[in-house]
């Protein structure tokens, strides 16, 4: 019983990772009716928005310290953050180590603005062409995004680290009522399901409450007889984009203490991100969440012993393996509307 | 000739010529000169070129005339490359044996594969494909070790039985593949001047069976086959209201594209015996997906030329290093040296990909139909200026964007 | 730009200018004279540096071309000679191997099998490389390791770990001078008693290929002789990011340590996610829970951040240790860029001492002679202390370092701090050791 828990937290916490990103790809596929390949990166740049505004946070001046050496023999230059000088160790001391939940208010212009220039510099002139062609300038700006940051912040995994008060586990074996110390769970991995429910719930609130999100709900069924009413839906569609580049990020910015961000780990999330997208339904929101969620519990559950002990591998394919029946049983996935992307 | 009409006939004879004189063509530079950094005209990156012109061919045939974009067409090549080295274990070092199991095996596997996919178009069976293949590679890396020697990748071994042939050579090393004898490493050296021109027997192998490939794909192409699948791609439901199947059609093209990435899975393993797990990963396919599209898709010319860029860029441009870069610019003053070294650094070497990422990224937004459209606009563009005064305004109009 | 640029400028046009002498205006004539594949006529002689560019291990890789390079001035006389001058061996006089001048060419492997083997064609087919180097995997150096069997050049491996370079796949033309899954655990398995007891139950997780399996297999066999009981060993996929859902059995397994025998961004995000998950702090069987990392490298344990301090492991080679070889190595290498030099880069970097050496006292870049002076061989000055070449494997036998997260780091390179030094003959094993067997080195080809 402890175990079927954990692993449904786990499958919870790993799709809270893909509802996110599934979810930003389809309100960009299901507004604009682009395949954006991208958008695996967009995380990843999220993520390093947040190793960025450590890294300011933890820009030093150099003191030369004559009683210890550097590997060299050197006497060893001692590295103070200039937070810590100007609001004295203790408040510059909780401000680097908040840097992750700080990076939320400093990511979200950030991704923003990388997608209106994206979609105005870019995804703009693809509305009319092929999905093949999408795929491909979207892929190439994938891999042009992903180098850059390597080429800034090298290829190994920089640690993000959460909050101190957030670092520790909470007993939910306790909570519940079971044995203690039976189901514990980081606080960090519960702060970011319960951050990505606000997000989704905050999108959806957004797309349903507002005059907007009614009209770019419109546009989503109908793109052309809501221009013919003469609303600029273009603009509004621009908006969208960087509001899909923002969820993107931001579930980017608070991963990044779960496992440490590398330049690669976009393109780690975009064939798993597609799977979720296809078997939710092309263009349905509320299906690429509850996909999301259903294949990371599935993936949680598939990595059991008990599991593998009967199916061995099981865990290697078992993402692929729901996606594959699924598809063959419900032709357009869990909620897709018909004649979205069948040609 | 051969069937063609006049102007597929130039094609074939066209890229016969470039083929076979790749040796040639491929090496412009002297060996010693600062550019020979640039010539490809060694065999394992010729072979290369063919063997992956194969693939993105058979891809082309799927995708280019029917439309189903398959994005897990590395495990047909994947599945042929182990074949063909199995049979080395345990046949012989033949090549004929080994390539002949690889398209069969590959045939049989497209044929399951496509059969359970193509019950979905659009990006369903894209999805589909992409399924089957990881599915694939990840069982290929782990559980299936004893079959495909995971991580490491399927090798040669002196104590594999090759029944028809010899465990080990005279002097105690592995056999080489060959065939009938001719073995594939073999290379003639030909020294002209500061000139080095290799001729490798593998290569010509490569190239010849890349030639029927291409032959057999412009009858395809050409073919009333080939044209029910254009009627696929242009309005399927049409087709299914006039009474026809159209299944059987594509299910046809999935396993001949299947095929011929079994071919080139056979040849890659032929002209070095070693199949690993990676051939099969989604980046893999997606290559084979960018080759086809960025040459030109549905083009007969295309997806080969799409292939050679490719392969051309990470085999050349990922071995440019800072060193070279320094005996380049070495005329120039100092600072100025160092400046353009600092310019052009993060986009060779180790950011080749970078490099390779823009590209693709200019290709695609100024040259919708691939290469080949740029050879064509190029082409359009002298034919004008001889044309003198008469102006085309077809052909000013660009294509939309 | 440093200075070092202008020396290896200054080298690139006298190479490029003798290069022209000696261009041969021949015409037609098939070169099927030479003894053995790519030998050497002019005055310089080409290397092959075959290391990941692109790809998770980019980094690892830069590190390793950092040390190639500076090997190479030092062979060719340039700098202050580094771990040249403390090498027991005094063949080789800063002239180059055998006179001739050294010249390199550079491959990204991508860590892809077939990419680094298209690479190492290249270099072999197209740059003329007598000898390719490189690598930062075991899937990698297994592979470009058989290639350089059938082609006839040496190939001095870089970082692989596996059992296998150097057991059921060894050559005859290949030859590890890194430590192996094997050594790790013989290494490992006092210390641990030392600090944990030889009562403990212990759970692995492993990666779900070759590398993994054997260091599985090699960390089991020398705990279970401890008294350790194996509770569970547990298969992770290599694509795996988040390792939640399989760290948290461990947490009511009954189990007291867990064992990650994971690599790179792997053994990162294992460990990471183990340590959110506050197993450290937990009390198993009334003693403390505990994580040992088998195989540590600096480079990544740097991703880990704050949670590889007091998890133990095993190295190759750390910059801290204290003979003078080490020393000598850290500051030419820490002159020249500014950083210590990673395990990665210092065994590259003996690598190609030993093949230049191997050169030079065999006379000849005949890959049979070559294999023939460093098979047997038995060396000191390269940082490991004693060492010997066996020549029944072509594995180094030297001490293995386990090391310990460091607590109080002074500076972003100080992670790790080296708990003890274990002896060579404490990690040797016989060649027809169960873990190795199979293999069949085969007779030495020079190709051509």
């Amino acid at each position: 019983m402890d175990a079927i828990i954990l692993q449904i937290l786990n499958g919870l916490d790993k799709g809270s990772a893909y509802a996110l990103i599934a979810l930003g790809l389809t309100l960009i596929f299901g507004t604009l009716g682009v395949v954006n390949f991208a958008h695996g990166a967009l995380f990843m740049i999220g993520a390093f928005c947040a190793v960025t505004l450590s890294k300011i946070f933890n820009l030093s001046y150099e003191v030369i310290d004559e009683s210890q050496t550097d590997f060299l023999g050197n006497p060893l230059k001692v590295k103070t953050p200039y937070v810590e000088s100007w609001f004295g160790p203790e408040l510059g001391g909780a401000i680097i180590d908040w840097a992750v939940p700080l990076a939320i208010l400093f990511s979200i212009p950030i991704m923003i603005a990388i997608g209106f220039i994206m979609e105005r510099g870019l995804i703009k002139h693809f509305y009319k062409r092929p999905h093949a062609d999408q795929i491909l300038v979207t892929f190439g700006l994938a891999i042009v995004l992903q180098e850059i940051i390597k080429y800034f912040y090298g290829a190994n995994p920089i640690p993000t680290p959460a909050p101190e008060a957030l670092t520790g586990s909470f007993d939910f074996g306790a909570f519940l009522g079971f044995q203690a110390n039976a189901v514990i769970y980081p606080y960090w991995r519960l702060v970011y399901f319960a951050f990505a429910a606000v997000i989704i719930g905050g999108v959806f609130a957004f797309l349903q409450f507002t005059t907007f999100g009614m009209v770019v709900r419109a546009g989503m069924a109908d793109r052309e007889t809501v221009g013919l009413l003469g609303i600029n839906i273009d603009r509004r569609f621009t908006i969208m984009f960087g509001i899909a580049a923002a969820v993107a990020g931001l579930a980017g910015v608070m991963y990044a203490p779960i496992n440490s961000p590398n330049y690669h780990m976009g393109m780690d999330f975009l064939v798993l991100s597609f799977v979720v997208v296809v078997v939710g339904g092309m263009g349905s929101l509320p299906g690429a969440v509850l996909a999301g969620f259903l294949l990371g519990i599935l993936e949680s559950f598939a990595s059991m012993n008990e599991i593998k002990s009967i199916f061995p591998g099981i865990d290697q394919i078992i993402i692929y393996l729901v996606a594959i029946i699924i598809l063959l049983t419900r032709p357009r996935g869990l909620m897709g509307r018909k004649g979205v992307m069948e040609d | 000739m051969f069937g063609l009409d006049k102007k597929d006939t130039t094609l074939l004879i066209i890229v016969a010529a470039l083929t076979l004189a790749a040796p040639f063509l491929l090496n412009p530079f002297p060996t010693d000169s600062a550019m020979a950094q640039f010539n490809a005209g060694y065999p394992d990156l010729m072979q290369r070129f063919v063997i992956f012109g194969i693939f993105a061919i058979g891809f082309n045939i799927l995708f280019g005339l029917t439309g189903y974009l398959s994005f897990g067409h590395a495990a047909f090549l994947g599945v042929g490359s182990y074949s063909a080295v199995w049979m080395f274990k345990l046949l012989s070092m033949n090549v004929l044996p080994a390539i002949l199991l690889s398209v069969v095996v590959a045939g049989v596997f497209a044929l399951l594969i496509g059969f359970v996919s193509l019950r979905r178009s659009g990006i369903y069976f894209s999805i589909l494909t992409l399924a089957f293949a990881q599915m694939s590679f990840n069982l290929a890396y782990s559980v299936l070790t004893p079959i495909t020697n995971g991580e490491t990748g399927l090798q040669l071994t002196l104590d594999d039985p090759r029944v028809l042939g010899s465990s080990s050579t005279a002097d105690g090393s592995i056999p080489v593949t060959n065939l009938f004898g001719a073995e594939m490493r073999a290379t003639y050296e030909m020294v002209v001047g500061p000139w080095n021109f290799q001729f490798n027997t593998g290569y010509y192998l490569s190239a010849i069976l890349m030639l029927l490939s291409f032959y057999l794909a412009i009858r395809i192409f050409r073919s009333p086959f080939g044209m029910m699948l254009r009627a696929v791609k242009s309005n399927q439901t049409r087709m299914n209201y006039t009474g026809l199947n159209s299944r059987p059609y594509t299910l046809a093209a999935f396993v001949i594209s299947g095929m011929y990435a079994g071919l080139a899975g056979g040849l890659m393993a032929s002209m070095d015996p070693l199949a690993g797990a990676e051939r099969m990963q989604w980046t893999a396919s997606g290559e084979v997906v960018l080759m086809t599209i960025l040459g030109g898709a549905g083009t007969l010319i295309g997806p080969v030329l799409g292939a050679g860029f490719i392969k051309y860029f990470e085999n050349i441009f990922s071995k440019i290093n800072e060193g070279i870069l320094h005996s380049w610019f070495s005329f120039m003053p100092d600072g100025l040296e160092d400046t353009l070294i600092a310019l052009v650094y993060p986009f060779i070497g180790k950011g080749w990909h970078l490099t390779l990422g823009i590209l693709f990224m200019l290709v695609v937004i100024f040259l919708p139909g691939g290469l080949v459209e740029g050879g064509q606009r190029i082409g359009r563009l002298f034919r004008r200026k001889k044309s003198g005064q008469e102006t085309d305004k077809s052909t000013q109009s660009t294509p939309a964007e | 730009m440093s200075k070092s640029n202008l020396t290896r400028r200054g080298l690139l046009k006298t190479s490029a200018v003798a290069g022209a002498g000696i261009a041969l205006p021949t015409i037609f004539t098939a070169s099927s004279a030479a003894a053995y594949t790519n030998e050497p006529t002019g005055s310089s002689v080409t290397l092959g540096f075959n290391v990941p560019q692109t790809g998770p291990y980019a980094d690892e890789g830069a590190d390793e071309l950092r040390a190639y390079e500076l090997a190479v001035e030092h062979l060719n006389g340039g700098g202050d000679g580094g771990m040249m001058n403390t090498f027991s061996s005094k063949a080789l006089d800063g002239s180059g191997i055998m006179g001739k001048k050294v010249e390199f060419v550079t491959g990204d492997t991508q860590t892809k099998s077939d990419a680094a083997r298209a690479s190492a064609k290249s270099m072999i087919e197209k740059d003329g490389a007598i000898m390719i180097t490189g690598g930062s995997s075991s899937g990698v150096a297994i592979a470009v390791q058989g290639l350089c069997q059938e082609a006839g050049v040496i190939f001095m491996a870089g970082l692989t770990h596996s059992n296998d370079t150097t057991g059921k796949d060894k050559k005859a033309n290949g030859f590890r001078h890194f430590f192996n899954a094997y050594m790790s655990g013989a290494a490992l398995a006092p210390v641990l008693e030392k600090l944990y007891g030889s009562d403990r139950k212990a759970y692995h997780l492993t990666a779900d290929y070759t590398w993994g399996w054997t260091q599985e297999e090699s960390i089991v066999a020398s705990t279970e002789a401890l008294g350790w009981e194996t509770v569970n060993t547990v298969k992770t996929p290599l694509a795996a990011t988040d390792f939640s859902s399989y760290i948290a059995p461990v947490l009511n397994s009954g189990a007291d340590v867990l064992v990650l025998n994971h690599y790179g961004g792997n053994m990162v995000n294992s460990l990471t996610n183990a340590v959110q998950f506050g197993l450290r702090e937990k009390q198993v069987n009334g003693k403390n829970f505990e994580i040992v990392v088998p195989l540590y490298s600096r480079l990544m344990a740097k991703g880990a951040g704050e949670n590889v301090k007091g998890i133990h492991g095993s190295t190759n080679w750390h910059w801290s240790l204290q003979d003078d070889a080490s020393k000598a190595f850290v500051k030419s290498f820490g002159e020249k860029y500014g950083f210590p030099p990673s395990q990665a880069a210092h065994t590259v970097y003996c690598q190609t001492l030993l093949y230049a050496d191997a050169c030079q006292r065999a006379g000849t870049f005949n890959p049979c002679g070559v294999a023939e002076a460093l098979e047997g061989f038995e060396f000191d000055g390269l940082g490991n202390g004693k060492t010997l070449y066996r020549a029944e494997d072509h594995q180094c036998f030297k001490d293995v370092l386990v090391v310990r997260g460091k607590e109080n780091p002074t500076s972003e390179f100080d992670l790790l701090e080296v708990v003890e030094v274990t002896p060579a003959a404490q990690v040797t094993y016989e060649p027809d050791h169960p873990m190795f067997a199979g293999g069949n080195l085969g007779t030495c080809n020079p190709g051509a």
